[in-house]
C-alpha cells in the first residue's frame, strides 16, 4: 500500500499547483502510515525533480521515453496506471488541472477506482470509510464522496491545500513503460501559452470585471491594476459573450470556478450563476456603484462607488503601498 | 457520419441549492431542469457538423422517465434521435458504462459530451467512455473540425491552448467557443414530439463511489465597507488584516 501523486510538467519546470499535490499526497500518505512515490512524465531534469523531495516525495518514478514529450491523456493514463499496480499504490493524487481533468477519469477506469474530482479537502478516514470533500452544484455546495472502491482517485483543486514543506531523501528511478501505439491515437500540432499571463486556475489574485465597466476599451485600468498586484484578470458572463473579454476568462457557474485568495470584482452585480464561481474565494473585495448590488451580501470588503473614480484611485494607492 | 451527443439533466442554473434527508439529498421540489447548458453548446456543434445532409446526431442520456422533457427538448434543437437508459445516474463512472455499453457496437464516429455537467462538476464521462470504448479522448475543447477523416481540436490548457489532431474515432468534451447554443424553433418543437426515443436497460457495474452527505458552504461575515475617497484604507485592511496583497 503506497500513494501515488502524478507531477504535471509543463515545458520541464513544475508549478506550484504540482508542489501542493505533492504536499496533499503527502498529507494523505502520513495518515496511512505509508510513503509517498511521484511520477512524472516528459523531459524533467534531475534538479527539478529532486525539488518533489521538499514537500515529501522519498521516490520519483521519471518516464523519460520520445513518445511521451508531450501530454497524450490516453498514453500517460496508461503510464500511471501501471506505475500503480507496480507500486501497488491504492490512492493516486493528481491536480485538477485541464490535464489532470483529462487523465483521472481514464486512471479510474483502468484502475477501477472511485474518482472524487474538485477535492477541497483531505480525505477523512473513519472505520473503513474514506470520504472526500469535493465542490459541486458549481460551488453553490460541497459534495462529502465515499470512494468505496479499493482503488481511490483524488483530483485537487488548485489552492485548496496550500504548497507544504516537507523535506524527504528522494530518490530518483527510471520508469520504463511499453507503449501501446494504439494509445497515441492524438497528435499535438502546436501549443500556445500567453507566457506574460498568469494562468486564471491557478492564480492566488483575481481582478475582475463585468459590465459595469462599460467597454472592451476601458479595461486598460484593470490590466494596471491586476499586474500590480500580480493577479490574473477575469470577467463575467455578459462581457465574454458580448467579446469584449475571451472565453478563457469568463469566471461562473459556466465559465471555470476559481479558488483565489483575493477576488476583486469591479462593476459585476454578482448574480447567482457568478457567486457559484468564485464564493470558495478566501477573501472577496466588490467595487460597484449599486449599494443593493446582491454581489456586497457575500462579500468581505466593499466600496460603493464608480468604478472609473474608486480604481484609478485604488492604483495610486497601491503603488504608493508598494513604494 | 453518425455523431452521438450525450446530453446531462440538471437544475436551471438559477436554482438555489437547498438539501433535505439530514443533507443526503438534494431538494427537487420547485426545481427546473435544462438540458447541461455544455452540452447543448456539443449538441449544436454536431448539429452543424452534420447539416444538409452529412450524418444524423443521436443523444443519449442516463436517466429515469422523468428526464424524457429534456431529451424533447434536445430534439426540438436538432437531434435526430434519442436514447435513454433507464437507470438513476448513480455517478459518471455509472453512466460512462451505460454510454459506453450502448455505444461500442453502434459505429460511431464522433461521442461529444459538455466539459462538465452544471450540477456535479465532473468532466468525468468523456474520458471515462473513451477509457472504456479504448477510443482517444480530448477533455475542455474549445474549437472542433472535422474534415470527414481528421478532426483538429483546440483544447484549454493553462495560461493558453494546445492544438491537437485525431484521425479515427474519439471521444471529446466541449466548453464555450465551440459552437453557439442553438435555440429550438417552432418546426423544432413540432418534430420533437415525433421523434424516436428508444428507452433501454442499464448493465450493471461495480460501485465506486457514493455521495454520503452534502454540505453548503458557510456564510461570510457582514462586508465591511470603506469611503470610495479611502482607497488606502482598503490596501491597508488587504495587507494587514486579510494578509492577502
Amino acid at each position: 500500500m503506497s500513494v501515488l501523486v502524478y507531477v504535471e510538467q509543463a515545458e520541464g519546470k513544475f508549478k506550484k499547483s504540482v508542489f501542493e499535490a505533492v504536499s496533499y499526497a503527502k498529507a494523505i500518505a502520513d495518515q496511512q502510515s505509508t510513503n509517498l512515490t511521484a511520477i512524472s512524465i516528459g523531459d524533467v531534469a534531475d534538479g527539478e525533480l529532486k525539488e518533489l523531495g521538499k514537500y515529501g516525495a522519498s521516490k520519483v518514478l521519471n518516464v523519460s521515453v520520445d513518445q511521451l514529450k508531450t501530454f497524450v491523456n490516453q498514453a500517460y493514463a496508461s503510464v500511471i496506471a501501471s506505475a500503480a499496480e507496480k507500486e501497488s499504490a491504492d490512492i493516486v493524487v493528481l491536480s485538477n488541472s485541464f490535464s489532470g481533468k483529462g487523465l483521472a477519469p481514464r486512471i479510474a477506469v483502468k484502475l477501477k477506482a472511485g474518482l472524487a474530482d474538485g477535492a477541497v479537502e483531505l480525505p477523512k478516514i473513519d472505520g473503513g470509510k474514506f470520504e472526500v470533500k469535493k465542490t459541486a452544484f458549481s460551488g453553490k455546495a460541497f459534495a462529502i464522496t465515499q470512494l468505496t472502491s479499493p482503488n481511490k482517485i483524488i483530483a485537487l483543486n488548485p489552492n485548496a491545500f496550500g504548497v507544504k514543506e516537507n523535506a524527504t531523501d528522494v530518490a530518483i528511478e527510471n520508469f520504463s513503460a511499453d507503449v501501446k501505439q494504439s494509445d497515441l491515437g492524438t497528435v499535438i500540432k502546436d501549443i500556445v501559452r500567453a507566457t506574460d499571463k498568469i494562468s486564471l486556475p491557478d492564480a492566488e489574485l483575481v481582478v475582475s470585471a463585468g459590465r459595469g465597466l462599460k467597454g472592451p476599451e476601458n479595461w486598460g485600468m484593470i490590466e494596471e491594476l491586476a499586474g500590480l498586484l500580480g493577479a490574473a484578470t477575469a470577467c463575467s458572463k455578459p462581457v465574454s459573450d458580448a467579446d469584449w473579454r475571451p472565453h478563457s476568462e469568463h469566471v461562473g457557474q459556466t465559465g471555470i470556478a476559481i479558488s483565489p485568495n483575493l477576488y476583486i470584482a469591479i462593476g459585476i452585480s454578482g448574480a447567482i450563476q457568478h457567486l457559484a464561481g468564485v464564493s470558495s474565494s478566501k477573501v472577496i473585495v466588490v467595487i460597484n456603484k449599486d449599494p443593493e448590488a446582491p454581489f456586497f451580501k457575500v462579500a468581505d470588503y466593499g466600496i460603493v462607488g464608480d468604478a472609473f473614480e474608486v480604481v484609478p484611485k485604488l492604483i495610486e494607492a497601491l503603488k504608493a503601498h508598494k513604494g | 457520419m453518425k455523431i452521438l451527443v450525450c446530453i446531462s439533466n440538471v437544475p436551471d442554473t438559477t436554482t438555489k441549492i437547498t438539501f433535505t434527508n439530514d443533507n443526503t439529498e438534494f431538494n427537487t421540489a420547485g426545481v427546473q431542469y435544462i438540458v447541461n447548458p455544455y452540452d447543448e453548446i456539443a449538441l449544436s456543434r454536431a448539429i452543424e457538423l452534420t447539416e444538409g445532409g452529412k450524418g444524423t446526431v443521436t443523444v443519449i442520456n442516463v436517466g429515469e422517465a422523468g428526464n424524457d422533457p429534456t431529451i424533447r427538448k434536445a430534439l426540438a434543437i436538432g437531434a435526430d434521435d434519442a436514447v435513454r437508459v433507464n437507470a438513476a445516474p448513480r455517478d459518471a463512472y455509472f453512466v460512462s458504462k451505460q454510454i459506453a455499453e450502448y455505444a461500442k457496437d453502434k459505429d460511431f464516429d464522433i461521442i461529444l459530451t459538455g466539459r462538465e455537467s452544471i450540477d456535479y462538476n465532473g468532466n468525468q464521462v468523456a474520458a471515462m467512455v473513451g477509457e472504456f470504448l479504448d477510443i482517444p479522448s480530448i477533455s475542455i475543447i474549445k474549437k472542433l473540425d472535422f474534415d470527414g477523416a481528421t478532426a483538429t481540436i483546440e483544447r484549454e490548457i493553462e495560461g493558453g491552448k494546445e492544438v491537437v489532431t485525431v484521425s479515427g474515432k474519439f471521444i471529446a468534451s466541449c466548453a464555450e467557443g465551440v459552437a453557439e447554443p442553438k435555440i429550438p424553433n417552432m418546426r423544432g418543437i413540432m418534430s420533437a414530439r415525433t421523434k424516436p426515443l428508444a428507452v433501454v436497460d442499464a448493465v450493471s457495474i461495480e460501485e465506486v463511489t457514493k455521495v454520503a452527505k452534502y454540505e453548503t458552504p458557510a456564510p461570510r461575515g457582514a462586508v465591511k465597507l470603506v469611503p470610495a475617497e479611502e482607497t488606502e484604507e482598503l490596501i491597508n485592511l488587504l495587507h494587514s488584516e486579510a494578509k492577502v496583497i
